[in-house]
């Protein structure tokens, strides 16, 4: 049987600086998969691989059987797979709306000839209606007329998901989306998550907040300097000797 | 209504406006006209944020290629002209694969080498493009009546009202794709690319598009003028006119679709009458430096902020007429 999301033999070498090596796991479909480690674990690199920013230097990203690796983004959101990022990455200075309609390029894909006849109405519609959708499933709806780069941060965040969402994705990778948030947007958020997966979407998360993910996610790969190190549900990552070496520190490494 | 209204009253008062002027205020007028197009194309440019050196050599292109079309091969002007624009944009799809190789700075300068390069390639080669001379003896627009008015394209008149139905044409069409979901990916690509590339937008593909339809229209105004002043040369779209149409964009501010137009009339207006009239002749570049920097100093956001703050008033008034009537 073919896998859904596979990464197999991944390698990042930046020079001489060796960021991912030989990292292999497998996302299955309609998970929340967490992927964890320290700081500088190579996490974010791996992220960047998937998600066609970074061309790995070797290894593969196959999704459903078909290698995206060295796609570029657009290629691979196009097959399914949409990114949020580190930071409020938005369209700061378009509205909530707009930016929710730039999510719905992929479905509702512009024709600049369509578009000045006239004959993009339908289209029209349901992108905005696409749109208004994922903005009330992220709780934005009344704040569509908004500039986004006035929203307070844990708006932001909501709306960099929605933006994602908005495109009909199949996997959405989410780069620390928890960061910033404080304990009641934290939990809001996961269960948003939850409902995401309750429609089929998987997500693959990298984050450093343990309560979040510990309480998230269905499967955890946890890396350390760039390597495999260990995978399976919360409870035994929690308990994995090796992880709780490499958090906090094994006495070889104390110097 | 009160906004088709607000369009029947200014098409009205552009079509009767010649009729106030001197006959060199007219021909002002016609290269005003073509320049409105000039500097609405460049808009479109940089909506994607990438700023060109290299626009009014695209502008060239058309011109040339208009100009050589209708002279070598025999070709009707109007359709001319039009191939003319398709020859700008074409090129620039062809000058779109090296230079978006670069972005922000090196795209500018990218540019500025790519017009460089094609204005050598007039200079150079005298056949078909006349080297340094240029082009001389462009055929006229070939006059035609449409029952209620003669065109007669020796006078200004006929031709300002020729270019300005082609140039409110084509800005309508601009502004169509400014509106549309093509105009909103545009924008998405300007403030957050990487963003926008997740969300599934082919960078490569918008960026090329908004290059080539820019180039498309800054042809056709470039056959426009060819049509109309009869001689053409490599020095006819140098970089100081460059220079004017970045000034205009500036002045008048790129936020919005008509600040750059609003620049342009406005300057055009300052320098070649105001100033004319005042008896600066030799002072006038000093004084329309001087008003480029004063007005970046005073007024960062362009000539487009005062009038967004006019018009931001009447959403207040607009609710009271409305309980009124």
């Amino acid at each position: 049987m073919t896998k859904f999301l596979e990464i197999r033999g991944l390698t990042m070498r930046f020079g001489g600086l060796l960021a991912v090596d030989n990292l292999s796991f497998t996302v299955e479909h309609g998970q929340i998969h967490g992927l964890i480690g320290p700081n500088g674990a190579g996490k974010t690199t791996t992220f960047n691989m998937i998600s066609g920013f970074y061309k790995p230097t070797s290894g593969k990203v196959l999704l459903r059987g078909e290698d995206i690796s060295g796609l570029k983004t657009h290629e691979v959101a196009r097959r399914g797979v949409v990114r949020t990022f580190q930071h409020s990455t938005l369209f700061a200075e378009l509205t909530v709306l707009e930016n929710a309609l730039v999510g719905t390029h992929m479905p509702f894909r512009p024709n600049i000839f369509a578009a000045i006849i006239g004959w993009d109405k339908e289209d029209r519609i349901g992108a905005e209606a696409r749109a208004r959708e994922a903005l009330e499933f992220f709780g934005l709806e009344h704040l569509a007329q908004e500039r986004a780069g006035d929203l307070s941060h844990g708006h932001q965040r909501a709306l960099g998901m929605a933006v994602a969402y908005a495109s009909h994705p199949d996997v959405i990778l989410l780069d620390e989306p928890f960061t910033g948030m404080n304990p009641e947007e934290t939990r809001r958020m996961m269960g948003l998550m939850r409902a995401l997966r309750d429609n089929g979407i998987t997500l693959l998360l990298v984050e450093h907040d343990m309560q979040a993910i510990m309480g998230l996610c269905d499967t955890i790969t946890c890396m350390s300097f760039g390597k495999f190190l260990a995978e399976g549900g919360p409870a035994e990552i929690r308990n994995h000797p090796a992880v709780i070496e490499a958090y906090l520190g094994g006495a070889r490494h104390v110097a | 209504m009160p906004r088709i209204l607000f369009f029947a009253l200014g098409l009205i008062g552009l079509v009767a406006l010649p009729h106030a002027l001197s006959f060199s205020q007219q021909e002002i007028l016609v290269f005003l006209v073509i320049n409105v197009l000039l500097v609405a194309s460049y808009r479109l440019l940089t909506l994607t944020g990438e700023w060109s050196l290299g626009h009014v050599v695209i502008m060239g292109v058309g011109a040339y290629a208009s100009a050589l079309f209708s002279k070598n091969l025999g070709i009707y002007v109007p359709f001319a002209m039009l191939l003319g624009g398709m020859t700008s944009a074409l090129l620039a799809v062809l000058l779109s694969f090296p230079l978006f190789r670069m972005k922000g700075f090196y795209f500018l300068i990218g540019s500025f080498a790519a017009g460089e390069i094609i204005r050598l390639l007039w200079k150079r080669f005298r056949d078909p493009f006349g080297g340094a001379k240029g082009i001389k003896g462009i055929e006229p627009m070939p006059d035609f009546s449409i029952g209620v008015y003669e065109f007669d394209f020796f006078e200004p008149i006929s031709y300002y009202y020729m270019s300005g139905a082609v140039v409110v044409f084509c800005l309508w069409i601009l502004w169509r794709i400014e509106r549309s979901p093509v105009g909103l990916t545009f924008h998405a690509v300007h403030w957050q690319d990487k963003l926008a590339e997740a969300s599934g937008v082919n960078l490569r593909a918008y960026r090329t598009l908004a290059f080539s339809i820019a180039s498309g229209f800054a042809g056709l105004s470039g056959a426009l003028l060819a049509h109309y002043v009869g001689t053409i040369n490599p020095n006819s779209f140098d970089v100081e006119v460059m220079v004017f149409v970045l000034t205009w964009a500036i002045v008048g501010g790129t936020a919005t679709f008509y600040g750059p137009i609003l620049g342009c009339v406005v300057l055009t207006i300052l320098n070649e009458i105001v100033l004319r009239e005042l008896g600066f002749e030799q002072m006038r570049p000093l004084i329309y430096g001087a008003i480029m920097i004063l007005s970046i100093l005073f007024m960062p956001k362009g000539l487009e902020s005062i009038v967004q703050r006019l018009t931001r008033r009447t959403p207040v008034a607009a609710p009271r007429e409305k309980v009124a009537e």
